[in-house]
């Protein structure tokens, strides 16, 4: 970790009790475990054909997962996230095809939107210091409402489509939801994007004066604020980025099916929250990380197709899931408890 | 004679209908420790926040360098070199001890602003060590310290970045004897340095070795402001909590108190040994004994009902 000489009282103890305070720690055990027993299911499930398969839903899940992430470690919860992804999708489909915008300038509004809604999101839980969680399930709740109202007011349907005859589609679809082969395997784009937004993440983290600022208004806001942490802009910009990343994701996912459903997205944000918890975001706020939200995210992905991959009953997914988070609480509890034991 | 570093003149606070503070003067000079006395509810709190920005005066002066000011909060108290360590908001428990130490200052290198790592990790190290401050490793969690550890990082922090006044809420409170002996010392040494240092306790025994001025309110008035040459220790601490209610707490406490009136099952003498004095023998005829731990006697300090 460091070069500099550290204290002789230092020694073993301290390495172990290094590695064990490691956020990852709990989901880099568990991905290797879901890895290794999905592999001894199904032959394809380890090749690269499957790998690609499985990586595709942790890409859209994973980019989530981190944004949600930051979030947690500074110590807010967003329950709007998942139903903003089919909100920001429907507005650029509904732009494109309704209205005949360019696709990039659809996108762009849609954008806007998300930043104004994350910053809406921010502002009430900052000036109302209500819960995130209430302040975040009303938006949410207003946004399904919207969402459903919205499009059956303009389509008489549930589903705006036809995406793929707007203007500027094909270089749109090409950036965000096309593929590229690596070694005669394609890989969705997508997956990029998420490795991309993992290590943008994980560096604002680390090695930012916001990271430490995020970490700080997660861990004590108000021992933040007491040392000049701008505790309310840092929390106004973390939910600003969750609604970047749902703009991002929804924006993947629309170009991908050229469709939205207008109950797209509904149920994801728990997902989010799980992904999150199980990479080792504590619930409470200043601890865990980006690295460890995409593993909780590739957990996920790999459950979700090798449930297939094996041949059992899609049903059995949330059985699985249920599990993972009950042990990944547990876990992170117990890695809290030794972080914070102080010793007198 | 150089103007103070910083005074407040007759300064008052109200709350609503609630006179917190009335009247309070006192001063704070480079290389000297100024410590507030006061039990719970003297009004420490209110005029500590005055002093860093948290509140403004509603009557009396606040002079820094000798020019009254007003400060917008407690920003502008930082950026003038008036540094506060609360005893229980100093630090964020989770995160390492480097972290801790440039919290909302931290320095940056290169065209991206990103946070200097190796130089934080350095500096924390090198300052700690000069403040005599014996930390085993800056990455482990600051919720793995001691109390008396974490508060001498705080104290390290602000005589770093640049403090000349350092304002130390109930640093000794919370810590057993040794550990207190221990925050005691880097206030000493935060004075040799040059630093003006504004000590708030409701322990004279913890005040009176380090402090060169005691400023002893009660109910949100002063008792006044006495220079170490013209106070002893006991008349501190008779001072501190008014005469006759210690004479009287003396008096309650003694074993020929009115123990009868007490129901108990067991010797009506017995002192639980591991807790403090129960309710301060103050007990209401019929009532059962409280359970050690019940009512807390300040460390050192006396009994005074009427908490905050």
């Amino acid at each position: 970790m460091s070069s500099l000489a550290a204290d002789e009282r230092m020694a073993g103890a301290g390495l172990i009790r290094r590695l064990l305070i490691r956020p990852e720690l709990g989901s880099v055990v568990g991905a290797i475990a879901v890895f290794a027993f999905f592999s001894s299911q199904s032959a394809v499930f380890p090749s690269a054909n499957g790998v690609a398969n499985w990586l595709d839903p942790a890409s859209t899940l994973g980019i989530m997962a981190v944004a949600i992430a930051l979030l947690m470690i500074g110590g807010e919860f967003d329950l709007s996230a998942g139903v903003l992804t089919g909100t920001t999708g429907l507005v650029m489909v509904t732009l494109a095809t309704k209205y005949g915008w360019n696709v990039w300038a659809a996108m762009l509004a849609g954008l806007v939107l998300a930043l104004l809604i994350g910053f809406a999101n921010g502002l009430l839980v900052v000036r109302t210091k209500l819960p995130s969680f209430i302040v975040t399930l009303g938006t949410f709740l207003m946004l399904q409402g919207l969402n459903l109202g919205v499009t059956k007011a303009l389509t008489g349907t549930v589903q705006v489509s036809g995406l793929r005859r707007a203007e500027g589609f094909e270089g749109a679809r090409a950036l965000l939801a096309g593929s590229i082969t690596v070694g005669g395997v394609d890989f969705r784009v997508a997956i990029f994007w998420w490795l991309g937004v993992t290590a943008l993440a994980t560096w604002v983290l680390m090695r930012s004066r916001a990271g430490n600022w995020i970490f700080a208004v997660g861990g004590n806001e108000q021992a933040a604020r007491a040392v000049g942490v701008p505790a309310a802009r840092t929390k106004i910009a973390l939910f600003m980025t969750t609604a970047v990343a749902a703009w991002l994701v929804g924006s993947i996912m629309a170009l991908r099916f050229t469709s939205v459903q207008a109950n797209s997205g509904i149920g994801q944000e728990f997902i989010y929250i799980i992904a999150a918890v199980i990479g080792g975001c504590l619930l409470t706020g200043g601890y865990g990380s980006a690295i460890g939200a995409s593993i909780g995210a590739v957990i996920f992905g790999m459950a979700d197709k090798g449930i297939v991959f094996a041949g059992w009953d899609a049903d059995w997914f949330k059985f699985f899931l249920g599990g993972m988070l009950l042990l990944a609480t547990l876990a992170n509890r117990v890695v809290r408890r030794y972080a914070e034991e102080v010793r007198r | 004679m150089t103007p103070p570093l910083l005074e407040a003149r007759q300064v008052g606070k109200v709350f609503g209908s609630v006179i917190a503070l009335k009247d309070v003067s006192m001063l704070v000079r480079a290389s000297e420790v100024t410590c507030v006395l006061g039990d719970n509810g003297a009004g420490k709190s209110t005029l500590i926040k005055i002093l860093s920005g948290v509140h403004g005066q509603d009557s009396g002066e606040y002079l820094l360098d000798g020019v009254p000011v007003r400060l917008s909060g407690p920003r502008e108290a930082l950026d003038r070199g008036i540094a506060t360590v609360y005893q229980d908001l100093a630090m964020i428990p989770l995160m390492s001890v480097w972290r801790n130490f440039f919290l909302g200052s931290e320095p940056v290198t290169g065209p991206l602003r990103r946070f200097d790592v190796a130089r934080a990790k350095r500096v924390a190290r090198e300052e700690l060590r000069n403040m005599g401050i014996d930390i085993r490793d800056v990455d482990q969690p600051v919720g793995t310290l001691s109390g008396g550890e974490r508060q001498s990082v705080a104290i390290a922090r602000a005589v770093y970045f640049g403090a000349r006044v350092l304002i130390l809420d109930e640093p000794t409170s919370a810590l057993g004897v040794k550990q207190a002996g221990v925050v005691l010392r880097y206030i000493a040494r935060a004075r040799d340095r040059g630093l003006g240092v504004v000590f708030i306790t409701h322990n004279p025994h913890h005040a009176f070795p380090v402090g060169d001025r005691f400023l002893v309110l009660n109910r949100g008035t002063s008792l006044g402001q006495f220079d170490k040459a013209d106070i002893t220790r006991d008349e501190l601490t008779s001072l501190m909590a008014g005469g006759a209610e210690l004479d009287q707490l003396a008096h309650e406490l003694g074993r020929d108190g009115p123990v009868e009136a007490v129901p108990h099952d067991g010797p009506a003498e017995a002192v639980p040994d591991d807790g403090p004095v129960p309710g301060g023998g103050r007990v209401a005829e019929g009532d059962p004994v409280p359970d050690a731990g019940g009512g807390s006697v300040p460390e050192g300090g006396p009994v005074r009902e009427g908490g905050r």
